[in-house]
């Protein structure tokens, strides 16, 4: 009897016990929420925002189905070419130098000096300050009136007239390049940093003895060995900076004269600012091609980097 | 191929880490200089100084003719074996071993021809297109080597390169890196904390300990004249036991006692030991120059021991024994039975009887 009574329900587990072992259902109810939360959050709005590409809503009007008419809109705008035009060139500039200064960085704190942690600490907190209020006092250092970069300028002797750092359409571009550079290094270098640690300094000795230079160490063996890790920390940045919303709208708002806008606050401005939903919704799916195979393009090469 | 001379030289880290101390050393031509000693004795910094991946605090180096000092490692004509390989992961073994060469502005086919030859003698022609984590630990091994022989180098330096391998591999490899240098001519630096390593292969052996080079000499002569108790005690396997006495004149005769043991010291040392009377001193005897008493034994050489651990080799046995407060390991015939606990008659074989200052442990 007592042998019975335990192994009973070894030998005949309840239904619902049954359907818990089952791995099918098991996975299906892990999925479920990382799958409704994508779906709630991502999906929909992408969805909702692609119809409402495809329609002529504005606020306060629902519209109706329009079909392409927003995207040959916005392709026939000039602000909308400038904005493409400068999603690039800001893109493009800021990772070229983002990359060269945070490897330079990276480099200089693998090395050993006194305070090497605190100074470590010290360089990311460009990257912790909320986006937000360091571009205000960058704004702050800009501004045509009290700008301290034109005080100490203006003191050296280098200057003798104000420059209009926003108010010039070229000189506001290398602004807002230069606070995201200056935002963006902290980043590259310290994930540089953490790829460099994983390059034994035993290969170093052995290319020393082996007769490569420094240059030559660092081109046939740093750079080699850092270079997946390069690629990732670039892919992210890429994708970061050509989505970049917060420090142009505080510093410029796109201005002057819509000379610097990017996708995203060229979308802002029509979409929220104008009141014109579907051409807003147009602009910032425009994005989504380029970024698509930018990422594509990088990711086929980090696989190809991870295999060689 | 040339000589290495150590002059003097003293490393201080930080200004208060002395990691070497007034090391000289003359590593003749085409010697296999085996540096040994436990972690942190400066074996390794002094490799590295001669590879010049160190600076020296004071004190020269040479190779061959030319004071090193200030040379940066490419030039110094010498090639490094590194612990953990330091083969390049991106590089396939090709390029690997070729990579020195194509450094120094080599032409490609005759870059082709010497890594095509290194490759031959370590029998690695069929590896040389795969990458080094394709690779097992004993190639990976090869292709350090063989990145260290195309070049043809002065000097050949090994920084415990066996250290990784598993105790089969490592006794394989031992063999070839011996029949390597025999073949080469080389004169070669090895650091290896294991002394089994150094008695096999090294033409001379250097204890260190402490950064202080402890004693210079063939395998054998470290072996049976040990300069002092460290290295009495370092080197060989197992390791010499040591019994803590005090000596006593009586009869003429010069006695070394402990409780439970009372050995009468035959002549040389007995000689050298002269006017200490009453003093303390370390009695050595290695596990092998133990036996079990026979009736032909002097009475003077043998004490009674008891069994705590019986370890059976098959080609002998160690016995863990125990006499007053000292513990004796022998090491005797295999076709002897014995238990845990029985009380044995041992013997010493008296010419191989060591004695050590009890303050300097300097041989006495």
């Amino acid at each position: 009897m007592a042998v019975t009574a335990v192994s009973g329900p070894v030998a005949r587990p309840t239904p619902r016990l049954r359907r818990m072992e089952d791995e099918r259902w098991l996975a299906f109810a892990l999925l479920v929420p990382t799958a409704v939360l994508l779906g709630l959050f991502i999906a929909y709005p992408f969805i909702e925002g692609v119809l409402l590409s495809l329609n002529s809503t504005r606020v306060g009007v629902k519209g109706d189905f329009v079909g392409l008419k927003n995207f040959d809109k916005i392709w026939n705008d000039s602000i909308f070419r400038t904005s493409v035009w400068n999603t690039f060139w800001y893109t493009g500039v800021t990772t070229v130098f983002k990359l060269a200064l945070g490897l330079w960085l990276a480099m200089l704190l693998n090395r050993h000096f006194k305070g090497k942690a605190l100074v470590r600490a010290f360089i990311l907190l460009p990257f912790i300050i909320p986006t937000v209020l360091s571009t205000f006092a960058w704004k702050w250092m800009f501004d045509p009136t009290f700008s301290v970069i034109n005080w100490t300028l203006f003191q050296l002797g280098f200057i003798t007239q104000r420059i209009n750092w926003l108010g010039d359409p070229d000189l506001a571009m290398t602004s807002i390049i230069i606070v995201n550079v200056w935002r963006g290094v902290p980043f590259f270098a310290i994930s540089l940093l953490a790829g460099l640690q994983t390059i034994s300094p035993e290969l170093q000795e052995a290319a020393a003895i082996d007769g490569a230079r420094p240059w030559q160490r660092f081109w046939h063996v740093t750079w080699p060995l850092l270079l997946p890790v390069t690629m990732v920390v670039v892919l992210f940045s890429v994708i970061q900076t050509f989505a970049d919303f917060q420090l142009v709208y505080v510093m410029t708002g796109g201005g002057p004269a819509n000379a610097t806008h990017l996708f995203a606050t060229y979308a802002y401005q029509l979409g929220i600012g104008t009141g014109l939903l579907s051409e807003g919704a147009a602009v910032s799916l425009a994005m989504f091609p380029f970024l698509f195979l930018i990422v594509v393009v990088q990711l086929l090469y980090i696989r190809r980097v991870e295999t060689r | 191929m040339a000589l290495v001379s150590i002059r003097s030289v003293n490393k201080v880290y930080d200004g208060n880490v002395h990691a070497v101390k007034d090391v000289s050393l003359e590593i003749r031509d085409k010697e296999f200089m085996v540096f040994v000693g436990p972690s942190g004795c400066g074996k390794t910094t002094t490799l590295r100084m001669v590879a010049g991946l160190e600076s020296i605090t004071s004190g020269d180096i040479v190779i061959g003719d030319t004071v090193v000092n200030q040379l940066p490692p490419m030039d110094r004509d010498i090639a490094m074996v590194f612990q953990n390989y330091a083969l390049y992961p991106h590089m396939s073994v090709f390029h690997n071993m070729a990579f020195g060469l194509k450094m120094r502005k080599f032409e490609k086919p005759e870059i082709d021809k010497r890594v095509r030859d290194a490759a031959a003698i370590l029998g690695i022609e069929t590896l040389l297109d795969r990458k080094p984590r394709q690779l097992s630990g004993g190639q990976r091994q090869r292709v350090a080597l063989g990145r260290a022989i195309v070049r043809h180098p002065q000097v050949f330096l090994f920084d415990e390169p066996l250290s990784n391998l598993d105790a089969k591999l490592r006794v394989q490899m031992r063999v070839e890196l011996k029949k390597l240098h025999e073949r080469l001519g080389t004169t070669a630096i090895y650091v290896t904390h294991d002394q089994v390593e150094a008695m096999t292969l090294g033409d001379r052996v250097v204890v260190m300990k402490d950064g202080i080079v402890q004693q210079v000499g063939e395998p054998l002569e470290l072996y049976n004249t040990p300069a002092n108790k460290f290295v009495a005690g370092f080197i060989g396997s197992p390791a010499m036991n040591f019994a803590d006495v005090t000596l006593a004149e009586s009869g003429g005769r010069l006695w070394a006692e402990a409780q439970g043991l009372r050995i009468g010291l035959p002549d040389p040392i007995a000689r050298r030991a002269n006017g200490r009377n009453g003093a303390h001193a370390t009695l050595g005897i290695r596990p092998e120059d133990i036996h079990l008493a026979s009736p032909t034994d002097a009475d003077d050489l043998c004490f009674e021991a008891e069994v705590e651990v019986i370890e059976q080799l098959g080609s002998e046995i160690v016995l863990d024994t125990r006499v007053g407060r000292s513990a004796f390991v022998a090491s005797v015939d295999p076709s002897l039975r014995m238990k845990v606990h029985d009380r044995l008659k041992l013997a010493m074989n008296p010419a191989r009887l060591h004695l050590f200052d009890a303050g300097s442990e300097a041989a006495i």
